[in-house]
């Protein structure tokens, strides 16, 4: 489905399944170089329990249009107009790595618009290393493959899936190599240079809910545990055995985080 | 530069899908063998059958023995996931009622596995599903049968048995162009000889029977996917880009993106076509693909050789190997396929057909049957068993004369094999 912002068509995924007027809203955001389809663990099976979901490619990844704003807070401010443009009052949003800066930023900048939050694999500042964001800028093939092997628990890198037969490793790194030129480049400088997460943390009153991963490289476990800290209304579920890929890694045990905050 | 540092392909062959059963501490992989799966609860029955979450349900859709074997031939690929099936062919057929409809249109090379070849010509256009043969050496061809209707591009890596080298680079690029996907068959270079996605193919399947397990105990087949094709941009591929009424309007490139090929695969074709591995079959076959680095090497190492001896044997009057510099293919062969050719090969020899009845007849290591990529040496005679079908101008397309005798050449010692070839020869030629 597209919904069209600022003339430009932004795609979602909605679950597969057509909402009904008055249910709750979940938003779900992805993080960089990424798109709606990281969620395809969980958009099913969120939209199947009565609440409209809206899996959305920001602008320039997946099938959405236009370029990816440069900064968070630009990523949040057109979040904000996306919803807008698809008639949702308030909604619970779900992010995860850039998408929970995202997420976050909007909870404290248009408090009115979100009810709760879901904060995946963040932390109070997301440094990115010179390496990767060189790689990125470069469009070189390293950028996703660091990505992944700093994104990947080391279980995961081995395999054993849940999901029978998905190839963790191939999926995700081949996900990022298709992302547009210079789309990934832009969402790592964009993590890389902002500082406001504790700022805006301290400012976030809806129910908040951190899902951090156990072995997360990228976002450690300990910032983001800080991190949750800082906002009044939080809880944090650690994921075992997971690194920074949750939602893909650990499906299962995502379900359950979101049973009963979410669903 | 930090750089990643990956499990090579040869630990991937050893573990790649697997955790340690966490219940049994089993460091093999274990046999699965239950038809069913408990549910935890009412919710978690209808979340998976749904889609919604992943694990198993029952075994012809899924099993864990299985999963593990398709998560290691997909690591092996480069592929975002795979679906092993019943059989080669079962993959082969999966693919195609996957992705297409009555009225659609497949341009293949013409030089196939007869059976292949067979569900090509005869079986799929009975379902309204035409195929175009071209020369595999000629990609040219390829573009020039690309119609309206053309869905996909089709053809072995290397060519049964003619053992011709299929320019991937070259057709890949003429199928992109047309927003075509390439399949190709990947069974006789196996992951460990060519990494197909590298070289531009979509979709890759295996016989598994052949060197990935190698032992020639277990029937199977896998298809990969390289989840780099784009089935919404493309518009050529309703199945995957729009609601599928199979279940609820689901809308399979929206929602699994790269996985969506497979989720439709396995989610409509192993439920409704049913042509399942059996779990047994996968741990005999997951037994081979973790010695295939191993088994690859000595297999190209003695094909060279032995291609090398019938090459130099009086009573052979020509020989297909792309390891051979006579051969057509060579320099595309080196470019492709730098870690050998494969063991198959093909060759004539003086006295036609009568010669390679006695050489087959012959033969005492070798073994005359229907299967290749054993880990002994097999021999057979093309035009009149495993391409008996084929008309004689589809065998004179895909290069097999009466005279051919295609050879699967083995682990066994190479003086041994050339001692037998030797005397088998030297029979062929006895009036």
């Amino acid at each position: 489905m597209d919904i069209v912002v600022d003339g430009l068509k932004a795609h979602v995924a909605t679950g597969g399944r057509d909402p009904v007027a008055e249910e709750p809203v979940v938003i779900l955001i992805h993080g960089s170089g990424m798109d709606r389809t990281v969620w395809q663990f969980q958009s099913r099976n969120i939209a199947f329990r009565g609440i409209r979901v809206l899996a959305v490619d920001l602008p320039g990844h997946g099938k959405s249009e236009g370029k990816p704003p440069e900064t968070i807070a630009g990523m949040a401010d057109w979040l904000n107009r996306f919803m807008d443009a698809a008639d949702v009052k308030q909604a619970i949003l779900i992010g995860h790595s850039m998408g929970s800066l995202i997420a976050l930023d909007m909870a404290a900048r248009y408090p009115e618009r979100v009810e709760k939050l879901v904060l995946m694999g963040v932390a109070e500042t997301m440094p990115v290393h010179p390496d990767l964001l060189e790689a990125a800028r470069q469009d070189l093939p390293l950028a996703p493959e660091l990505i992944i092997y700093w994104g990947l628990g080391e279980k995961a890198r081995v395999g054993g899936h849940p999901e029978p037969g998905l190839w963790i490793h191939g999926a995700n790194e081949t996900l990022l190599k298709l992302s547009a030129s210079g789309i990934l480049a832009s969402d790592l400088n964009a993590c890389n240079i902002y500082t406001d997460a504790a700022a805006m943390a301290k400012k976030v009153k809806c129910p908040t809910q951190f899902v951090l991963g156990r072995n997360d490289q990228m976002t450690p476990l300990k910032k983001g545990q800080a991190l949750a800290e800082m906002v009044n209304d939080s809880h944090v579920v650690v994921i075992e055995r997971s690194g920074h890929m949750m939602m893909a890694e650990r499906p299962n045990q995502i379900y359950d985080a979101l049973k009963g905050f979410v669903f | 530069m930090v750089t990643p540092k990956f499990l090579k392909f040869d630990t991937l062959s050893l573990h790649a899908g697997q955790q340690p059963d966490p219940t049994t501490g089993a460091r093999a992989v274990p046999i699965y063998q239950t038809t069913s799966y408990m549910f935890d609860d009412t919710d978690h029955a209808a979340a998976l059958y749904n889609l919604e979450r992943p694990g198993h349900i029952y075994t012809r859709l899924t099993n864990p023995t299985v999963a593990v074997l398709e998560e290691r031939v997909a690591a092996l690929e480069g592929g975002v996931g795979a679906i092993c099936t019943a059989s080669g062919m079962a993959a082969i057929f999966l693919a195609i009622a996957t992705l297409m409809n009555e009225g659609d249109h497949i341009v293949s090379s013409g030089s196939l596995y007869g059976g292949t070849h067979n569900l090509f010509s005869f079986t799929l256009p009975r379902f309204g599903i035409t195929t175009t043969f071209v020369d595999v050496r000629d990609p040219d061809a390829f573009k020039k049968a690309i119609r309206p209707e053309t869905k996909l591009l089709f053809g072995e890596t290397l060519g049964n048995p003619g053992i011709d080298v299929m320019n991937l680079p070259a057709i890949a690029d003429i199928g992109h162009e047309a927003g075509i996907p390439l399949m190709v068959d990947a069974t006789f270079t196996t992951p460990y000889l060519m990494k197909t996605f590298d070289y531009g193919a979509d979709l890759a399947m295996h016989s598994l029977t052949k060197f990935l397990g190698g032992h020639g105990i277990a029937i199977g087949g896998a298809i990969v996917d390289s989840g780099k094709f784009d089935w919404k941009a493309s518009g050529k591929f309703p199945n995957l880009s729009e609601p599928y009424a199979g279940y609820h309007d689901l809308n399979f490139a929206d929602e699994f993106g790269t996985q969506a090929f497979l989720m439709r695969a396995r989610s409509e074709g192993m439920m409704n076509f049913g042509a399942c591995m059996s779990p047994a079959n996968a741990f005999h076959i997951l037994q081979g693909v973790e010695t295939l680095p191993l088994r690859m090497q000595k297999h190209v190492s003695n094909a060279q050789t032995i291609a090398e001896f019938l090459e130099n044997s009086d009573e052979v009057e020509w020989v297909n190997y792309p390891g051979l510099k006579s051969h057509t293919d060579y320099k595309l062969a080196r470019k492709l396929l730098p870690k050998g050719c494969g063991a198959v090969l093909s060759f004539g020899l003086k006295g036609g057909r009568s010669a390679g009845s006695k050489f087959i007849e012959s033969v005492k290591l070798a073994s005359h049957l229907a299967n290749i990529g054993d880990a002994k040496t097999l021999v057979i005679h093309p035009a009149s068993t495993t391409h008996q079908q084929m008309t004689a101008e589809a065998l004179a397309t895909a290069g097999i004369g009466e005279g051919m005798v295609r050879l699967s050449v083995g682990l066994e010692d190479s003086g041994d094999l050339i001692d037998d070839l030797k005397q088998a020869l030297r029979a062929s030629q006895k009036v």
